[in-house]
């Protein structure tokens, strides 16, 4: 049963359910290579080629997979196309290739794509996997991309490597280095929490128009 | 082969290079079950036993099989430790089920836990040896013990503290990580 239309499977991904700031999967990547935006683009670009590819090979093979092997069979398929990934940026990338290290191979245990085909890819047609892994991997780029800009901004005073301030700026070292990741991302948190209470509070409102006179 | 001394290793992955607090491996339970104390530090124990087992067969499948495809590395590596995870949660489970009981979901769990992995791939890139490579992953397994240990402590006393309602939840947790990480900062450039 079909409970919500090609265009939610696209969006939802992208911020209402967005990877990692709502969901909180595929934290490893998101903190460890966001610290300059190139780095986050290229870390987003294999997550999104291997998170399309596994989704449009595991919906086309469903019916094939048994369901006891399913986990080992998605991991596989999984690895195969990280392979894929990290031989292809070490030829056409290889500076980022050598930036990003060990975390190319580490995408096979990112939670997010794993998650994706067990609750998605397995159950619906190929064309809605596809969108939903394009969704979620552009929510995934947004969040990454979002979070390297910040940490790029603030702890080089440069944007992909263009100078912004002039030369009075003073560098905060600390978002570069691994304390700022967390910082970074514990602040975009905070916002969107603070977000989130202003709007149910408004909705709140809404629905009781006399206010209460105590508060 | 590295020329790096077995002290220098144990230390570097320990405390300089923290697993969880400078390489961010190994999040998802340190965000997950680092509420209570011994709890964290059962999955800190559960860590280090996997992580010993994966040193392990990391070593035997670069010395005697990856020789001839270097290519299968990452395939290879994600098998093994999918099947030693399942084979250790099947032992324990047949030789001691109260311990099977109290480390519940966190043995399965730790199949997709990073820092398996990374170990696995940090000791092929540098080249460690045998008892290098055991060396690491008792290291690595012990600076995430302390890192757990740690994050829940402080979770534990913050708990009933008055916290603005927004900065209740991940938000807060991070930020301490944070802080957490910017203290061991000061252990670099030791080694």
């Amino acid at each position: 049963m079909r409970t919500t239309t090609a265009q939610q499977d696209f969006i939802r991904g992208i911020w209402k359910e967005n990877p990692v700031l709502v969901q909180m999967l595929g934290l490893c990547p998101a903190l460890a290579v966001t610290n300059s935006v190139a780095n986050a683009l290229a870390m987003s670009g294999a997550t999104f080629f291997v998170m399309s590819c596994s989704s449009v090979l595991i919906s086309t093979c469903k019916r094939f997979i048994p369901h006891e092997v399913r986990i080992s069979a998605y991991i596989l398929v999984i690895a195969t196309f990280v392979t894929l990934a990290d031989m292809l940026l070490q030829a056409y990338a290889p500076a980022q290739h050598k930036e990003l290290g060990a975390f190319i191979a580490l995408i096979v245990v990112n939670c997010m794509i794993l998650g994706r085909q067990e609750s998605f890819s397995s159950k619906n047609s190929v064309f809605r996997s596809l969108l939903d892994a394009i969704g979620t991997g552009v929510g995934f780029t947004i969040a990454l991309v979002m979070m390297g800009g910040f940490r790029e901004i603030l702890g080089t005073g440069s944007f992909l490597g263009y100078p912004l301030f002039g030369p009075n700026f003073e560098p905060w070292v600390i978002m570069v280095l691994p304390a700022g990741g967390f910082l970074t991302l514990g602040f975009i948190l905070l916002a969107m929490g603070a977000i989130e209470q202003r709007r149910k509070d408004r909705a709140e409102r809404k629905e009781e128009p006399v206010a209460e006179v105590s508060s | 082969m590295n020329e790096q001394t077995l002290f220098s290793i144990f230390f570097s992955a320990m405390i300089v290079n923290n697993f969880t607090l400078a390489l961010f491996l190994g999040l998802c339970p340190f965000m997950g079950v680092s509420a209570r104390v011994e709890t964290a530090l059962r999955m800190g124990f559960a860590n280090i036993f996997v992580l010993v087992l994966t040193s392990l067969a990391a070593w035997f499948l670069n010395t005697y099989i990856l020789e001839t495809a270097p290519f299968l590395r990452i395939i290879s590596f994600i098998i093994v430790i999918a099947s030693l995870v399942q084979i250790v949660e099947t032992a324990i489970k047949k030789l001691s089920p109260a311990l099977f009981r109290q480390l519940g979901i966190f043995l399965p769990l730790i199949t997709t836990n990073c820092a398996i992995l990374g170990l696995a791939i940090f000791q092929t890139n540098r080249g460690y040896d045998f008892l290098q490579g055991l060396t690491f992953a008792i290291g690595a397994g012990l600076g995430l013990t302390l890192a757990l240990v740690l994050m829940a402590s402080i979770r534990e006393s913050v708990e009933f503290s008055d916290v603005p309602g927004i900065a209740k939840g991940t938000g807060l947790v991070l930020i301490i990580a944070g802080t957490l990480s910017m203290a061991f900062m000061g252990f670099a450039g030791l080694f």
